[in-house]
């Protein structure tokens, strides 16, 4: 069990392209953290760079107290699991879990005592004579975990853990490996392009975009106070609406419209500025009466998503999406008001993507100072 | 009544005419494709059945012939001085040149498939290319030379050189074939938990690429057991001539070739590549188990 530091850390390839960019993260010990991102932003490179699989180009990575930025692979006390698995196809299950054990010159009775008794606790009791070609991939998983943790790592990593399971089974997976993280209290860095999955398993979430990291928080806080629009745009099943809009009087003109300032925003705007106004489509209401601070629209599409429905609405050239309770579900065509409830929108700088916020301008203005 | 009657006399349905013609099409066809078949079955067949016949028949021609049935012409290999000893030196040059291609054939390319340098594939033609030229007829001359100067004529070890260096790019060539598709995430797993290259290639790529390895092994030796020139070439002292050598060497005493030995000859020398051909393809059936999803 052991933190993982990293001080600006870069991996350069060859080319001068940079997969990671000058990175500094502090995990935790025992924090089940994810990595989110789209393709190529970076991610799986910062992982296979904490494993060792990618020399570092510079900067520093520490695992615990040790520094780890020149050792090999095997020295640095971590495991990991393969987006495919990487079971050997030619061993069976409890040869494929016992491997770490057999590079370590462990006898052939102990590591098989190892691999029934790491298997029991993974549920593959019954399966430990059969080829991985011969597991569901849902059994392959927990081969690929077992044998991770078998030689008790200090950090656990994951490529895209649930990405080759089928919707069903994700689901599943993802509460069991939620369960085995808490367990273990096994230091885990996961890498992901689903949000949803990030936000279900992680304690925290770094959202990373071109080699950098943009966001570190919670998954509450990443979802609820994006750092940059580009945060909010890729987090949320439903994206955030993103609308440019000015601050008017306090207040935020969209279109024709006049919405309630953000309370996050308050002070942190002045009068005439040019902002973006986000607001989740969850937190956006509906109503067939006039209300103050609400936009007017009309419904265009409606989309069923179960116990609720999206619905897409038009106000002049601005477009709203809002999901709606089954009960509230209007009818496309008919018009009525958009709710905004100031608490839980959010105002973005315009040029540069930021959030604007009163707190954190007071924040950003120490770290200024700090900075040398 | 005459209108109905000549209703009846009508030509049969367009329909069924139609469907006529095709059908003689597709029969002609068939045929041709059936006396094509035969004649390559008794192009390729009547050697073998020749083969098949020839070493019991008590006096073999070359044609085909239901033989007169004996086992001397075997008893006649025993009495040749040099037959069975023939053999050995074949089954010595055999073997060495399959562990000599087997070793460097997998260290290399292992290496070519894992290892970027620029100009690789290309360097991997070029030596398709030019291997050809070490063992064909081309290169006789100054093979001879090289290994004269190297002391090693009259050698098994000459010919075990040649003959790998003639082959090994091929080898080299289909092999990283199979390397290429080992996930790269099985050596980087095993890396992981501190295994060495050694043992990344023994425990994880060598097991894996066994299928490979073992097409290549009888290919090689299939490649040696049958080569006559590089032999021919290296080997000048008869009791160190392979199998495939010596059988130039079998003539009556009237200058005649001496069917009985050759043909009596000629099968035993078949048969451990036959058996070495079924014995790995059921072994291994050359299937492959790759990754799941990359």
């Amino acid at each position: 069990m052991a933190a993982i530091t990293t001080h600006a850390l870069v991996k350069e390839y060859p080319g001068g392209v940079r997969g990671v960019d000058g990175v500094d993260i502090a995990i935790a010990d025992g924090e089940f953290f994810a990595l989110l991102g789209p393709s190529g932003c970076g991610k799986t490179t910062l992982l296979r760079s904490i494993a060792g699989l990618e020399t570092i180009t510079e900067g520093q990575l520490l695992i615990g107290d040790r520094d780890v930025t020149r050792l090999e692979p095997g020295q640095r006390g971590v495991a990991m699991v393969f987006q495919d698995y990487a079971l050997f196809p030619h061993m069976d299950v409890a040869d494929n879990i016992a491997y770490p054990l057999k590079i370590r010159r462990q006898p052939r009775s102990a590591r098989r005592g190892v691999a029934s008794e790491v298997g029991d606790g993974l549920s593959l009791t019954g399966l430990m004579e059969r080829r991985p070609g011969q597991l569901s991939g849902g059994q392959q998983q927990r081969v690929a975990l077992a044998r991770a943790v078998a030689t008790r790592p200090e950090v656990l990593l994951l490529d895209e853990p649930l990405s080759n399971l089928d919707a069903r089974l994700r689901l599943e997976a993802r509460t069991f490996l939620k369960e085995l993280q808490r367990e273990l209290a096994v230091t885990t860095v996961f890498v992901t392009h689903d949000q949803a999955e990030a936000l279900a398993l992680a304690d925290r979430i770094a959202v990373m975009s071109a080699g950098k990291l943009i966001q570190v928080g919670t998954p509450r806080e990443v979802f609820a106070k994006p750092a940059t629009t580009f945060v909010a745009g890729f987090i949320g099943s439903t994206p955030m609406n993103l609308l440019a809009a000015r601050v008017e009087g306090g207040q935020v003109r969209l279109g024709s419209a006049v919405v309630p300032m953000p309370l996050d925003a308050v002070g942190a705007v002045t009068d005439g500025a040019e902002v973006v106004w986000g607001a989740r489509p969850e937190y956006l209401g509906w109503s067939t009466t006039a209300v103050e601070g609400g936009v007017e629209a009309e419904v265009t599409v409606v989309e069923n998503l179960g116990a609720s429905v999206l619905v897409t609405a038009v106000a002049g050239a601005d477009r709203l999406q809002l999901v709606l309770g089954e009960d509230d579900e209007p009818a496309p065509g008919s018009r009525g008001w958009v709710t905004v409830p100031p608490r839980r929108t959010l105002l973005f700088d315009a040029e540069s993507g930021r959030r604007l916020d009163a707190e954190r301008a007071r924040e950003d203005a120490v770290a200024v100072d700090v900075a040398p | 009544m005459t209108e109905t009657r000549t209703t009846a006399a009508a030509p049969p349905p367009l329909a069924a005419r139609v469907a006529r013609a095709p059908r003689a099409r597709h029969f002609v066809s068939r045929l041709l494709t059936v006396i094509g078949l035969a004649l390559l079955v008794v192009f390729f067949g009547v050697p073998l059945a020749w083969l098949a016949t020839a070493p019991f028949d008590s006096a073999p021609t070359l044609a085909v012939a239901w033989p007169d049935w004996t086992l001397s012409n075997f008893a006649a290999i025993g009495e040749n001085r040099y037959a069975i000893g023939s053999f050995v030196n074949s089954a010595i040059i055999g073997f060495g040149t399959c562990v000599v291609v087997l070793v460097l054939g997998a260290f290399a390319s292992y290496a070519l498939s894992r290892v970027r340098i620029p100009g690789r594939d290309g360097l991997l033609y070029a030596l398709l290319l030019l291997s050809s030229i070490v063992t064909g007829t081309a290169a006789m001359v100054p093979t001879f030379q090289l290994v004269n100067m190297l002391g090693l004529i009259d050698t098994h070890l000459a010919v075990v050189l040649v003959v790998s260096g003639g082959t090994l790019p091929t080898v080299i060539f289909i092999l990283k074939d199979f390397m290429d598709s080992i996930p790269r995430s099985y050596e980087e797993s095993a890396r992981l938990y501190g295994a060495r290259p050694w043992q990344i290639l023994r425990d994880v790529v060598v097991p894996i690429a066994r299928p490979g390895l073992a097409f290549v092994a009888v290919w090689t030796l299939v490649q040696v057991w049958g080569n006559f020139l590089v032999p021919y070439l290296l080997i000048r002292r008869t009791q160190q001539q392979p199998a495939a050598v010596l059988m130039y060497t079998f003539y009556t005493e009237s200058g005649q070739a001496d069917l009985r030995l050759l043909s009596a000859f000629a099968l035993i020398f078949s048969i451990p590549i036959i058996v070495m051909y079924f014995l790995v393809n059921r072994r291994y059936g050359f299937r492959f188990h790759g990754g799941i999803k990359s």
